[in-house]
């Protein structure tokens, strides 16, 4: 199978207009003839949804929660980038391109990221316009913050919840158009499975959460926007409903996963607390703006109350290591020097897997008043987690796993290999590469939903010219008969292990061997477990009830199922990449001083993986990355 | 610690429900209020019972998905805080915990403490929204807005919609959801255009979904864990009477 991205040639800054003046259009009086499936409403999800609509097209949006409003998009804090460079300090589509690239360690598709900075632009345009209250400056103008990775301040935001006001503005077009009858809204509503006819995406197979009904939907194309699979590891920032299943069940139907171990590790996390924890809280990385990072400089300092102890016996590692960008170096950079330092012995708190992040200069500098104004609802959760006082006494910080950015493989028009099947936002891997700067998945969510696919699909429809298809083509029928057969090969177990305990089982295994640091040896060890947990899981999984109703237990373990075949391939992607990039960092590749050590010379590709019917022996397809535009160097930010 | 809680089962919309008393010992204080539900329910299952079904996804107090009623209050007794963020320590050893669903006609039982509060996507669909199509928005600071009103329109955005306001209320009154979004978009020159056809569908919808209406008891704002003001309120039943006598243009 050969890759074609469908970069188009020419000029980078060019290449969109070009491709949007190429694209065939679909007449306006046609559109409605066609029917596309978009499955989840996050960002991206809502804004596609929306967007596909107002042109004409007749959509149907699914989702798992009781309503659109609720995806995983609402939960981002800190806010969005966008290159407009309202503060004068130097920046533009080009520079937000070369952070984004260079963020991202040079893994990621040059072509793909310099349109999503050109894009970045109308997306706050049109955030304003929807009655998005961003932030402003007394002028009435808006106002910026900096975010990680980057010397300029671009980052938009709306106090400290940025996702939920940019969700809700999407969500209310999205509500619009369903209340106008354009998008026929289903909530609580399961992908299990991706319908092809005759080799194009042509329809999905659903779950009704609820009643248990297994239904499926024909459409012209798909448009998956499920977001990601962080909760691989069980824990992790990410909702607890975020799940593999449906990009997953689309891989076993033939769509390659691009860069599955490519996760992302958020440096500034509440700590775990004990057995008991179901998820880690983000304490958003706008923090670092003020905050500051640091450790004992001695182990035998551990212990204590840290305002006991004096400035020249604590290490800011992270000023130390790297003055130009301080704390506000990229979230893998952050991640990793968290690690060693902890590694050292000279970690805090319980277990000594913590660091401080500490507002007293800050406080002592601006007054609490304006930290409170800053962050203060991230202090009072803080607060309210840890029943601890931050502002009087350093919180404590430790990384955890946040942000997949591997996923389904796409070319430039956002189509995954199979033909019609779309992927969007988290749920691609397309650009980030190796490494997401802080403020980039709600831009690339909005980017793809708003401004890419809207016009990529309309390409797809016109020129596809696949005949109409219903529901009772035999396709459907097979594919709802294997839905419904795993559902009852789930509840005819019976066996003794609640779902959540394999979820845990292999997360705690995913953690300590393809988490924040990962070595040959350690993966094999997973790859020979994790086959293991999942013959147990379907030998002894103990699922209740029944599939005609609303079942909790059913739910989840079906996405455990999922986890436990996808977690495999993930450990495969990382110990066939005998490099270290961005958030994959294989021990055996670093620098003297610990830095990532990438092999540009065997690794400067995407590695997709396809489906073989043998989880343990996936082919690899190998799409090589070049960079004509931003010279490929070793990342610097000392 | 150790507690004994009383808990709302119910199989299905239709079925009949009641509660059921369960103990849970070795509750660390440090677990958050879904946490523990987390640790009875593996009990559960692990004793070949059904889980108790409760809504949550974020877990971090802004999807607005986890409900439930804990000792008669909608997200418990904490001020401003989501039952995913309530925490066990804010619990005594040996107490004992009801928790129930919502109670609201227009938020009816699915299941356990599941409810379904679809009537809220209802209410935006009628009319919370700007109608503005993708594409073509003029320059963000092209329109600039005085950082009072940004910031009074924030203060009704937060709003998450988890349908504690109706649950609370003794007349099952939908008004702080209504009025968040009435205000916050009222607060925006981009809102203009639509305020008074917006106010005037949402509120319709609202009625038509069976809430009842504002006697001004203010549990609402008691319990709303995002401490949404009753100004807002006072801000839409003005616009609301504007718009009946001049009419929705
Ligand atoms: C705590 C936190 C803070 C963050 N802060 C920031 C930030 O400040 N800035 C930033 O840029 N990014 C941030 N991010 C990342 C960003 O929020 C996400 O990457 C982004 O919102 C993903 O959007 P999405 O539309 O791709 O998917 P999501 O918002 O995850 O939506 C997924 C949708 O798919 C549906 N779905 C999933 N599976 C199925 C299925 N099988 N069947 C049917 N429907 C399904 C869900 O119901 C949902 O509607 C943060 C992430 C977290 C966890
Ligand atoms: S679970 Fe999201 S608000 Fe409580």
């Amino acid at each position: 199978m050969k890759l074609d991205s469908k970069i188009p040639t020419g000029p980078i800054d060019k290449a969109w207009d070009k491709h949007r003046f190429e694209m065939k259009l679909v007449n306006p009086a046609n559109k409605r003839k066609f029917t596309v499936l978009v499955v989840g409403s996050g960002l991206a999800g809502a804004a596609a949804a929306a967007s596909l609509a107002e042109l004409g097209y007749k959509v149907h949006c699914f989702a798992f929660q009781d309503s659109p409003r609720r995806a995983h998009s609402i939960a981002a804090q800190g806010g969005i980038n966008a290159a407009k460079n309202y503060q004068n300090d130097g920046d533009s589509i080009w520079r937000l391109f070369y952070d984004t690239v260079k963020g991202g360690d040079y893994r990621a598709r040059e072509g793909n990221v310099y349109r999503l900075a050109q894009v970045s632009a109308n997306i706050i345009d049109q955030c304003v316009a929807a009655g998005v209250p961003f932030a402003r400056e007394y002028g009435g103008q808006l106002s910026n913050r900096s975010f990680g990775g980057a010397q300029v301040s671009r980052t938009f935001y709306a106090r400290g919840q940025t996702g939920q006001q940019l969700l809700l503005g999407a969500y209310s077009g999205l509500e619009r158009q369903i209340g106008l009858g354009n998008v026929i809204m289903h909530n609580r509503s399961e992908m299990l499975d991706l319908v092809l006819v005759g080799g194009h995406a042509r329809g999905i197979v659903t779950r009704d959460l609820v009643s248990g009904k297994v239904q499926s939907w024909a459409g012209d194309a798909v448009c998956l926007a499920t977001g990601g699979y962080g909760n691989a590891f069980f824990l992790s920032t990410n909702a607890q409903g975020c799940n593999v299943t449906a990009t997953w069940r689309a891989h076993k139907r033939g769509a390659l996963f691009a860069n599955p171990c490519f996760t992302q590790i958020h440096p500034t996390c509440i700590p775990v607390s004990g057995d008991h924890q179901s998820k880690l809280t983000l304490m958003s990385e706008s923090l670092r703006n003020d905050g500051r990072i640091w450790v004992p400089k001695s182990k035998a300092d551990v212990g204590k109350d840290p305002r006991q102890i004096p400035e020249d016996a604590r290490d800011y590692y992270l000023e130390r290591k790297y003055p130009s960008f301080g704390n506000l170096v990229p979230r893998d950079v952050a991640s990793r020097n968290a690690k060693m330092v902890c590694d050292e012995g000279r970690g805090v708190g319980p277990g000594g897997l913590g660091v401080y992040l500490d507002f007293s200069d800050a406080i002592k500098r601006l007054g609490e008043n304006v930290i409170r104004e800053r962050y203060g609802n991230l202090f009072e959760m803080y607060e309210r987690i840890t029943d601890e006082n931050p502002y009087q006494v350093p919180m404590r910080i430790y990384p955890a796993i946040h942000y997949s950015m591997g996923g389904l493989w796409v070319d430039y028009n956002l189509m995954s290999n199979v033909p019609g099947l779309h992927v969007l936002g988290e749920a691609n891997f397309s650009d980030h590469g190796a490494n997401r700067l802080g403020a980039s998945a709600l831009m690339q969510g909005l980017a793809d939903g708003y401004f890419v696919i809207p016009y990529t699909i309309g390409n797809y429809l016109a020129t596809a010219k696949q005949p109409k298809v219903t529901t009772d083509a035999p396709e459907f029928k097979a594919a709802e008969a294997e839905v419904n057969a795993r559902v009852q090969k789930l509840l005819n177990v019976k066996g003794k292990r609640s779902p959540t305990s394999f979820h845990k089982e292999l997360g705690k295994l995913l953690w300590d061997k393809c988490g924040m640091a990962r070595n040959a040896e350690g993966l094999q060890k997973a790859l020979e477990q994790i086959p293991r947990i999942r013959e147990e899981f379907w030998k002894n999984v103990n699922v209740l009830g029944d599939g005609e109703s609303y079942n909790v237990s059913l739910e989840k373990a079906g996405r455990v199922a999922d986890f436990l075949e996808f977690g495999e391939l993930m450990c495969r992607d990382a110990l066939h990449r005998n490099e270290s990039c961005g958030g994959h960092f294989r021990e055996e590749y670093q620098t003297e001083d610990g830095e990532a050590l990438r092999n540009d010379e065997e690794f400067r590709y995407v590695a997709a993986w396809e489906y073989t019917g043998n989880l343990g022996a996936p082919t690899l397809h190998k799409e090589p990355l070049e960079f004509d535009n931003v010279h490929l160097a070793t990342r610097n930010y000392q | 610690m150790n507690l004994t809680l009383k808990i709302w089962r119910q199989k299905n919309a239709d079925a009949k429900g009641g509660i059921e008393a369960y103990d849970a010992p070795d509750i660390s204080p440090d677990m958050s209020f879904l946490e523990m539900l987390d640790v009875v329910n593996e009990r559960l299952i692990d004793k070949g019972q059904e889980p108790v079904a409760f809504d949550h996804d974020c877990r971090e107090g802004i999807c607005g998905m986890c409900s439930l009623v804990i000792n008669g209050i909608p997200h418990g007794k904490e001020k401003g805080t989501t039952t995913c963020q309530l925490h066990m320590r804010k619990f005594k050893d040996g107490e004992t915990v009801t928790i129930e669903p919502y109670r609201a006609g227009a938020f009816p039982i699915v299941r356990d403490l599941v409810t379904d509060r679809g009537a809220y996507d209802r209410i935006i669909a009628a009319g919370g929204f700007i109608s503005v199509a993708t594409g073509g928005a003029q320059d963000a600071n092209a329109l600039p807005i005085p950082k009072v009103d940004a910031e009074l329109a924030m203060d009704a955005a937060a709003c998450i919609g988890c349908g504690a306001c109706a649950a609370a209320c003794k007349n099952a009154s939908a008004m702080l959801f209504v009025a968040a979004k009435v205000s916050q978009l009222a607060h925006l020159p981009q809102g203009q255009p639509e305020r008074k056809r917006r106010v005037l569908n949402m509120v319709a919808q609202m009625d038509k979904e069976g809430f009842g209406s504002c006697t001004n008891q203010y549990e609402c704002e008691a319990v709303c864990p995002k401490e949404i003001s009753v100004r807002v309120i006072a801000e839409m039943n003005r616009d609301y009477l504007c718009a009946t006598l001049v009419g929705a243009e």
